[in-house]
């Protein structure tokens, strides 16, 4: 695979490569942040200096279907040591589902010195690179954030809909089983409540894994990407765009992959996803 | 790790349905307020996690055994034992399954050998109690499947003796 430098991407200082982790994870304006689908996995062995960020409990608000505050964005940049000066960089299982979600919910608050690994957990382990059960401790910081800013990249359904009237793209990266409503889930995962299957109408069914390479969980390069997403679906860099998936994970790697890779102005991640559009009464379903 | 917590409520469900060793592990669950004291002790279920002997079942194991919509490919086995008890065994696929293997690893424990009809009644919502918040909703829905399974298993008719 090129060096990320050499794959043409629009915004290739938001991707890193191992090697890059591995010489300077211990820079004290670094700060490498693990999550995962597994939560346990990171008491398992992680990337020495990296702290744990539990998409379930750190990230998510524990009462409603919604995101962490600005009082809980600050709570949790203190207890992990950073300021607004210090560059997050994300890794981890599933293809860095988890690492672009976390990215994508840092962004929300504009934390903007961030990266994701390229190649996630699974790469570096396959690169025998050393990994340790010793979490790391980090004098608390007095973090000051933004406000939560939702209208650039976070979509609702009510906006969906709007979306899906004006006949604007949508980005379905779900697993074409899904897409058709043959499934209500992931081939082999449970069903998380969705009543009814199929897709949000006019939705192109672009999977999240054919941005990446299997053997590797590299991103594709630009070359590669363009036939996926412009030549083959006939998405512009120009267009308001929808992505969304079951709960906003998957998605959020696509909305990655076209934001960052792609350089595309306006991708919307609708974190809502299957598990809400697949229980509202009386929103236009396509099979 | 502190001395278990007795709950009150707990104590009048759980008396009579659940065997003895996994209800003293469900109350030392329960007394466990620290979420990253939790998960280090999960991990140690994990890491305890012994594999299905392959004179029960060896690899590629058959599809009957594997646990529905576990995303971490994990099987389950319950074997007759004497008087009516019940020997469990457990496989996990997927090398990032942490949860599943510290689940049957804690099955495995406090279950296998037990009486069937013990092992009938344990309800799949301990995984809750276990894992509590260190779970999602579709992790958790998966990790009560290992338990439906072995409920399963304890539930399903004696294979019968074959006559010479």
């Amino acid at each position: 695979m090129a060096a990320i430098s050499e794959r043409g991407y629009a915004h290739p200082e938001v991707l890193v490569s191992t090697e890059w982790v591995e010489q300077n994870r211990a820079k004290a304006e670094i700060r490498l942040i693990e999550s995962n689908e597994d939560t346990l996995l990171y008491g398992t062995g992680h990337i020495p200096g990296a702290v744990h960020v539990d998409w379930t409990s750190d990230l998510n608000d524990q009462i409603r279907r919604d995101y962490i505050t600005r009082a809980g964005f600050e709570s949790l940049m203190s207890r992990i040591g950073a300021t607004p000066e210090t560059t997050v960089v994300f890794y981890g299982d599933k293809n860095n589902w988890w690492a672009c979600y976390a990215f994508w919910v840092f962004q929300l608050f504009g934390h903007t010195r961030a990266k994701v690994m390229d190649g996630g957990r699974m790469k570096w382990e396959k690169e025998g690179r050393a990994l340790t059960k010793d979490a790391p401790n980090f004098p608390g910081t007095a973090y000051t954030a933004k406000e939560r800013d939702e209208s650039r990249i976070r979509a609702f359904r009510d906006e969906v809909m709007k979306h899906v009237g004006a006949g604007r793209p949508l980005v379905d990266v779900r697993s074409p089983e899904e897409f058709s409503g043959q499934r209500l889930h992931m081939p082999n995962y449970p069903n998380e409540g969705a009543l009814r299957g199929g897709h949000i109408p006019g939705a192109k069914n672009i999977p999240w894994s054919m941005a990446v390479r299997p053997d590797t969980g590299e991103f594709k390069t630009s070359e590669e990407l363009r036939s996926i997403y412009s030549t083959g679906a006939g998405l512009r860099a120009d267009q308001d765009i929808i992505a969304y998936c079951r709960i906003g994970e998957r998605s959020s790697l696509t909305w990655f992959v076209l934001t960052y890779l792609m350089g595309f102005a306006k991708v919307r991640n609708y974190d809502g996803s299957w598990t809400e559009w697949g229980n509202l009464v009386n929103v236009p379903i396509e099979k | 790790m502190g001395e278990p917590r007795q709950r009150a409520d707990r104590e009048v469900t759980d008396a009579g349905t659940i065997p003895a060793k996994l209800r003293e592990l469900l109350e030392t669950f329960d007394g466990i307020e620290d979420m990253e004291e939790r998960m280090s002790y999960l991990v140690s279920y994990a890491e305890r996690f012994k594999t299905v002997p392959a004179s029960v079942a060896a690899p590629p194991y058959p599809e009957e055994a594997r646990v529905p919509y576990c995303e971490s490919e994990a099987y389950v086995w319950g074997l007759p034992a004497e008087g009516g008890r019940m020997r469990l065994y457990f496989a996990v696929g997927n090398p990032s399954g942490v949860s599943a293997r510290a689940l049957s690893a804690i099955l495995e424990k406090t279950l296998s050998g037990a009486l069937r009809s013990e092992i009938a009644a344990v309800e799949p919502d301990i995984v809750n109690r276990i894992f509590r918040q260190n779970i999602s909703m579709g992790k958790g829905m998966g990790l009560m499947g290992i338990v439906e399974r072995v409920r399963n298993l304890a539930r399903a008719p004696l294979p019968s003796k074959s006559t010479p």
